[in-house]
């Protein structure tokens, strides 16, 4: 009766662990002179690339005006009920505008959904990665901390056009 | 010399002693900090001051400000004598290694060592020996099973691996013949390293050295994933200080045993053929010695950040049935050695 070799089955050499613990502490050492990947956070911070999902901002239109028409269709779909919208009427050409919009920032998970169904492109993910708050009603943010220039938000609405 | 100027000049060698070790103890833990950044491409500690060098004394007071919790279940009294008996032969360990020749220091002769007992090998084996006990109390005093299980690892990992350390610094001792540190050193003249007359014994020295000290590849006592903390999981604050303090005390010293037994101490070679002064070569062998030391402590630490830990019946089988043959076979090594060539 033969005995099958397994691949897990070690060699003598391997037996023995000694080259295997070479081989190892070798790596190691070469880590040490490695360059290191840290980067040191507050004077350095992290500039994610145009994937990235940071916080989400109403796009802001060169003459100062929303993008937003207040369908609804971002607080409908919003997993966590973190978006609150209430529609106004306008004389401009859009006719509807978000009189209140408000994101929980305490609620919001981040998830993009808000983006992805947006007719109007008027709220994206952006950049943004540093959210601190000093009470609960601080991480409310209304429209005055969600408007943001289209400018600041080119490489976002890029990326959404060729990938959405 | 009368006996209060050995007494002062004793005092004064403890002092230094103890501060050296304490400080060393300290940078010790930063440069392990440090050492496992580097293998992980990280930077490691480098707020607290210049490169962070204050981070060892942040990390002191942050524990001494901790409040200190006695578990209900635990018993008061060998739970607090155990960290003190893990600290006592951290360091008292440390008196026997010389750690250069004999100076002369304002007209006082002066060794470099705190005491020369002539059995200075069995008193440094009997002190870590009895190391397990601090930490053999500490796990079943604290009345937790995980501290119960790393107290018995404990106390199982240092009957097997103190047998094969036993034996293979009998064959250092057949070399020199004595147990005096002193009289090692000095038989370790020149090449005649016992790293090198003997590699086997110097093998086997190392990892069971490694055992004794409860470092990476044999740290079952605390193995995190398993045991929460191992022994000292319920301790806090300055008890635990001293757990860890011993433990890096320990390193030192089993560093210093390991230069001192198979090393050369503080011997450089070939140094009196230089030509140097008294004084430049005495202070160069003082700094071979630390030299050395220090070389096997970043090899300590770098084997810890390479290595996985071993399983404990895998430990047992190592500890019982290579170590200990491998201790044996360096045995009858060393004495066809003194037969054939009368060393």
């Amino acid at each position: 009766m033969s005995v099958k070799k397994r691949e897990k089955d070690l060699s003598i050499l391997g037996k023995l662990y000694i080259p295997e613990i070479a081989k190892g502490m070798a790596l190691t050492l070469k880590n040490m002179f490695r360059p290191n990947v840290t980067l040191q956070y507050p004077e350095v911070k992290f500039e994610p690339p145009a994937s990235y999902r940071g916080r989400p901002v109403l796009v802001q239109e060169k003459n100062g005006v929303e993008r937003c028409v207040a369908c609804g269709l971002c607080s409908r779909v919003c997993p966590a009920l973190a978006i609150e919208v209430q529609a106004g009427e306008t004389s401009a050409e859009k006719e509807r505008y978000p009189e209140k919009f408000e994101i929980n920032m305490l609620r919001c998970i981040f998830c993009g959904f808000c983006e992805e169904v947006c007719p109007e492109e008027a709220i994206v993910m952006s950049k943004d990665y540093e959210l601190v708050f000093q009470k609960r009603s601080d991480a409310i943010y209304g429209k005055d901390k969600l408007l943001v220039p289209v400018d600041n938000l080119r490489d976002r609405l890029e990326f959404l056009r060729r990938f959405k | 010399m009368n006996i209060w100027e050995i007494i002062i000049i004793s005092l004064i060698k403890i002092v230094i002693a103890l501060v050296a070790m304490l400080l060393t103890v300290a940078y010790l833990v930063y440069f392990e900090r440090k050492i496992s950044a580097w293998v992980q491409n990280r930077v490691g500690p480098n707020r607290v001051g210049p490169l962070g060098l204050l981070q060892p004394f942040a990390d002191v007071f942050k524990l001494l400000l901790k409040e200190d919790i006695v578990p209900t279940a635990s018993n008061k009294v060998l739970h607090t004598l155990a960290p003190f008996i893990a600290v006592f032969v951290g360091f008292a360990t440390y008196a026997v290694i010389p750690i250069g020749p004999p100076i002369e220091l304002f007209g006082y002769k002066i060794n470099l060592f705190m005491a020369d007992v002539n059995i200075g090998i069995l008193y440094v084996l009997a002190l870590t020996s009895l190391g397990v006990y601090g930490i053999t109390f500490a796990g079943w005093s604290s009345g937790s099973k995980y501290s119960l299980l790393g107290g018995i690892r404990s106390s199982a990992q240092m009957i097997s691996y103190e047998v094969s350390m036993g034996f293979s610094i009998a064959g250092v001792l057949l070399l020199s013949q004595s147990l005096s540190p002193v009289q090692i050193v000095a038989a370790q003249y020149g090449w005649m390293w016992n790293a090198i007359v003997q590699p086997i014994g110097f093998i086997t020295f190392v990892v069971s050295a490694f055992a004794e000290t409860n470092r990476l590849p044999f740290d079952l006592p605390e193995a995190e994933p398993e045991l929460v903390g191992g022994y000292h999981t319920e301790y806090s604050s300055f008890k635990f200080a001293g757990f860890f303090l011993a433990e890096y005390a320990n390193m030192i010293i089993a560093s210093a045993m390991i230069v001192t037994l198979y090393l050369g101490g503080w011997q450089v070679p070939y140094i009196d053929k230089l030509g140097l002064g008294v004084t430049a070569t005495t202070l160069i062998q003082i700094a071979s010695f630390f030299v050395k030391s220090a070389a096997i402590l970043f090899f300590f630490i770098w084997v810890r950040w390479s290595l996985p830990r071993f399983r404990y019946d895998q430990l047992m089988s190592l500890g019982w049935k290579v170590m200990f043959p491998l201790a044996l076979i360096n045995i009858v090594w060393v004495a066809a050695l003194i037969m054939i060539f009368h060393l």
